[in-house]
């Protein structure tokens, strides 16, 4: 066995562990901006899924097809030694949903890249975070040729509550990334902070 | 979708595989020689457990020293145990690194601590939104990356 018995000497470091999902269309970006801020190039996991009957997942003319493959992206970034941060990009189709109820659990958060190009692609991962009490920013990549709208025409094509932040961001850039994750932890903040109140009266 | 996930895949290069041993009929696109629940014997979930998180953390106990000379575990739950303790790693990660589904890993984990070879990490329960005071941590550490 080839490990080095002297790095077993001391304990390992037992870090606090948080997730914060990516979410949004296909192609909008939500591998870029895990690896914009992520410290490993985005690592890729598998679920290979075999239950028989798993709605909407069109077999015809692949019918010997019994196992999908659902491929999730993720990175981590460490804050501390003690508390890691990975970031899931969820995947696209909606067909994995039931995906998402796992990766969603215990979720500090999410962010749902949106295109203005095809802003409809967002409403599906918006519902499904409002639904949940997920806290979530909305993060508009800026798309370089993509026409820009004022922020205030985006909220209201995606009716989002008034407490729900909508950033522009460019997913490659890795500061504006790291805004996006911070607007998305504050808005955790209040909510927790408006929970524990609520719970104290 | 699998043909994209192929195209995309990081880390799953195998330099020098395919001009060492020219005259493979198969290669990465056939998929895995063994099948990935062959490691598992065939389980598909650890008997009554909670389902690991993604994030919970493998780390492995003193007991752990030497995993390979416990003849009951395979090699992929020895490569378990090195990686972790090089530095304790999440389900996610270990998936990833060894190149295998999470539900695999899921299974070989549960061994190990069936064993009491490693221990995991619980994540924030679910349902539950962590401290605020860790939420201010993340805040302030996102802030000075």
């Amino acid at each position: 066995m080839a490990f080095g018995r002297s790095s077993r000497k001391k304990t390992p470091v037992e870090p606090v562990t948080l997730k914060i999902l990516v979410a949004g269309g296909f192609g909008v970006g939500k591998t870029t901006l895990v690896g914009a801020v992520s410290e490993i190039r985005p690592l890729r996991t598998e679920e290979v899924l075999t239950e028989a009957g798993r709605p909407v997942d069109d077999l015809h003319g692949v019918e010997a097809k019994t196992t999908t493959t659902v491929a999730m992206d993720f990175g981590r970034i460490t804050l501390r030694e003690d508390l890691v941060l990975y970031l899931f990009g969820t995947p696209g189709q909606d067909r994995f949903w039931f995906l998402w109820d796992e990766l969603a659990q215990g979720a500090l958060g999410a962010v749902v890249l949106a295109d203005t190009r095809r802003l409809e692609d967002s409403f599906a991962a918006i519902d499904y975070f409002e639904r949940r009490g997920i806290p979530f920013t909305v993060a508009v990549n800026c798309f370089e040729g993509a026409r820009r709208y004022p922020v205030e025409t985006v909220r209201a094509a995606l009716d989002l509550d008034p407490e729900v932040e909508l950033v522009l961001c460019d997913a490659r850039d890795r500061e504006s990334v790291k805004s996006v994750l911070v607007a998305v932890v504050e808005h955790a903040l209040v909510l927790a902070d408006r929970a524990h109140a609520s719970a104290a009266t | 979708m699998s043909d994209a996930a192929e195209r995309g895949r990081p880390g799953r290069e195998n330099p020098g595989r395919a001009t060492a041993v020219p005259h493979h009929w198969y290669d990465d696109e056939a998929g895995p020689v063994v099948r990935p629940y062959a490691m598992t014997r065939g389980r598909t979930s650890a008997a009554g457990r909670h389902r690991l998180d993604l994030i919970a953390v493998v780390v492995p106990e003193p007991a752990a020293d030497d995993p390979g000379r416990d003849q009951s575990l395979s090699p992929e739950h020895v490569e378990i145990v090195e990686r972790c303790s090089e530095q304790p790693q999440s389900i996610a990660e270990l998936a990833a690194g060894l190149d295998l589904p999470v539900g695999v890993v899921r299974v070989l984990v549960g061994d190990l601590v069936d064993e009491e070879l490693v221990h995991v990490t619980r994540p924030v329960p679910p349902a539950q939104l962590p401290d605020v005071s860790i939420l201010r941590e993340v805040i302030n550490g996102l802030r000075a990356l």
